[in-house]
């Protein structure tokens, strides 16, 4: 039997949709500032695989944020030296960096840990899962919205601190200027590089809380390939969303609906091949609807400027 | 020799000479650091370097492996170099070689034909479906605007689950230990060429399959059309190019290379549908892609180079304590060196400086 719109599998929804959701706010912040940040995906990795040897061998989850934090900002780092300074073009230095994480990560599992597929021998520490006392006691709604883990709520947090940061800040002015036009920014002395540099960064520590939340709260290992997609379908989300923190939002939940369902499909017997390209398809899918709904409005747009140089004032 | 070298040498732009000085450094650079990975993790660096440099070529059928290896790695490059020529991000050749491979099984399995045809027929179909697969992006990105770099990338999932359904669901075989296929009809299979080795027929094919990519890429008007898109897609428009049809028939050719190439690699190399995975390879048609600069005729030099390392990382990793993933790393940072403009620029700068100076 199909179990929609059961509190419970609402409550699936939101978890599955962390992780897209920090990546796209990521993504967010790179396309606001005129790059992009193809990398997530390597970032995530290298996130979810340093939290949790981290967090294994210091057996402090404090320490496992900031080694997490520390291997995406590896990736990041490198993406922002090779395509700010030694000019690679960032979408290739993206996809390279994405190839170099996905075997980098299991060379390091192996060389640190000796552990293939799966880092099963050191004991990784999970972030905690937190009730909220007051609004567990409501009904449906509480079983929703209660008793997710700590990164889901810092996620949903995210939101509202990317858009703060937008759009109340000076930086955020400042990286939203670049974006829109490098060369008016840069004439009133604003670093474009420096700029662009530090966007990279803020969105590598985003993203590495999208991979830790894979590894160390998700899941509490690190296994090969683990993000399978997940950068890519954050960037599907921020392109959907028009890089508005809330657009994104609602992009996100949509990707972490169609994947809840695809769960309901396997337990219906559809074939699990089937149910695995649910996610991906949607993606494909909602990037048309996306790209289609933005065409009609620059087209109403024209008509509307067209009609109005018609009529005579 | 060495004067004739040196006449060579001087009669190059100083443009080629920096290239090739640069190239040079990349590949000293990365063996600089294959050395240093090896001698942080491993117990037996020595013995494990020797693995990787002078394991392919100790014995002759670790050689034969080699070029086994470089010919998908070529269907691939040849793939991804002419979509990237368009200056299309198009990343689904590992997802047209996946289903090639796919195809080329169901036709092996399900159509009766006689020998040599039967291998080339299946080629075929797979070689359009390859195509079909990869226009998809193409042709959301120039109805819908969408970007084909995420379309494609989702597509590689799809293709992959979709490959995995019908192979699994039609034509498993109950008596094979693991998920495959049943074994292909010997009409076809393409036949070992080498004897005591694997390497087989499909070699054959692949040099046409080269020939006949160079003479479209560098000899066609449409090559010509492609080129000239990638290079400034304004430009080509204004010339009267219908960059449309050069972005859709790219990747509809870039597709089918790669569509070949899982079709030619499963018929050749395997007697079913053994994959279990996506082929560890499959992305790496960018890395040859890249180190050959998107040029067909180096194409297989640089997916022979690949494939040395790959046998090399290989034999590496059965007889010492360092694993094949190694070779991710290096591989990661000789694309963004190679493509890295700005790197030694300073040094560009100064030849530029000395070769003025000197007229």
């Amino acid at each position: 039997m199909i179990n929609l719109l059961t509190p419970e599998f609402f409550f699936t929804v939101i978890r599955v949709t962390t992780p897209i959701l920090f990546a796209a706010m990521a993504a967010i912040i790179c396309t606001k500032s005129g790059v992009i940040n193809i990398a997530l995906e390597g970032i995530m990795l290298s996130a979810a695989l340093f939290g949790v040897i981290a967090s294994g061998f210091s057996q402090s989850i404090f320490i496992g944020m900031l080694g997490g934090i520390a291997g995406g900002l590896l990736i990041a780092g490198m993406l922002a030296y090779f395509s700010l300074y030694l000019k690679t073009d960032i979408i290739l230095a993206g996809i390279a960096l994405n190839l170099l994480a996905v075997g980098g990560t299991v060379f390091m599992m192996f060389a640190i840990t000796g552990d293939r597929g799966a880092t099963n021998s050191i004991r990784s520490l999970q972030f905690p899962n937190v009730t909220i006392p007051w609004i567990q006691d409501i009904p449906v709604l509480g079983v929703v919205l209660s008793g997710h883990n700590l990164l889901t709520y810092l996620a949903l947090l995210s939101v509202v601190v990317v858009w703060f940061f937008l759009t109340k800040t000076t930086l955020g002015l400042r990286l939203r200027s670049v974006g829109e036009n490098p060369d008016a920014a840069t004439s009133v002395g604003i670093d474009v590089r420096k700029v662009q540099f530090l966007a990279l960064i803020l969105s590598g520590i985003l993203a590495s809380f999208g991979g830790m939340y894979m590894s160390m709260a998700y899941l509490n290992v690190f296994s090969t390939n683990m993000v399978s997609g997940r950068g890519y379908i954050a960037l599907a989300a921020a392109s959907m969303g028009q890089a508005n923190p809330i657009g994104t939002l609602v992009a996100a939940g949509f990707f972490g609906l169609m994947e809840s369902m695809s769960y309901q499909f396997q337990a219906l017997g559809i074939p699990a091949q089937i149910v695995n390209m649910v996610p991906y398809i949607s993606v494909i899918i909602g990037l048309v609807l996306y790209a289609q709904y933005q065409q009609n409005v620059i087209k109403r747009k024209k008509q509307m400027k067209l009609m109005q140089e018609d009529t005579p004032s | 020799m060495l004067n004739k070298i040196k006449a060579r040498w001087a009669s190059q732009s100083v443009d080629a000479r920096f290239e090739f000085i640069r190239f040079v450094l990349v590949i000293l650079l990365s063996l600089a650091l294959t050395l240093g990975i090896v001698l942080l993790v491993s117990n037996e660096p020595l013995y494990a370097l020797q693995q990787f440099f002078f394991g392919p070529v100790s014995r002759f059928r670790k050689m034969a492996n080699v070029i086994e290896a470089a010919i998908p790695l070529t269907f691939l490059g040849l793939s991804v170099s002419v979509m990237f020529s368009a200056r299309q991000f198009n990343l689904g050749s590992s997802g047209s070689l996946f289903l090639g491979g796919t195809v080329a099984s169901v036709i092996a399995l399900t159509v009766p034909l006689p020998a040599v045809i039967h291998p080339l027929f299946a080629i075929a179909i797979a070689g359009i479906v390859g195509g079909i697969w990869t226009s998809i992006p193409a042709l959301i990105k120039l109805k819908y605007g969408a970007s084909e770099l995420v379309s494609s990338l989702m597509l590689n999932f799809v293709a992959l689950n979709l490959g995995f359904y019908i192979i699994l669901n039609y034509f498993r075989d109950p008596q094979a230990g693991s998920l495959a296929s049943f074994l292909f009809p010997q009409s076809a299979i393409l036949p070992t060429m080498v004897p005591d080795t694997r390497i087989h027929y499909g070699l054959i094919i692949l040099i046409g399959v080269i020939i006949a990519t160079y003479y479209f890429m560098v000899k066609t008007k449409w090559g010509y059309a492609l080129r000239m898109t990638g290079f400034n897609k304004k430009f080509a428009t204004y010339s009267g190019i219908s960059t449309t049809a050069v972005i859709l028939y790219s990747q509809f050719i870039g597709g089918m290379l790669a569509g070949f190439g899982g079709a030619v690699e499963k018929l050749g190399m395997y007697p079913r549908f053994l994959w279990q995975f996506m082929p560890a390879y499959a992305f790496d048609g960018i890395i040859v892609a890249v180190l050959a600069k998107d040029r067909p005729q180096y194409i297989p030099v640089a997916a022979f180079v690949l494939a040395y390392i790959r046998i090399g990382a290989d034999t590496m990793s059965t007889n010492s304590d360092v694993s094949f993933q190694m070779i991710a790393i290096i591989q990661g940072l000789i694309i963004i060196l190679i493509a890295a403009n700005a790197f030694l620029s300073k040094t560009r700068q100064k030849m530029v400086v000395k070769e003025a100076t000197n007229d």
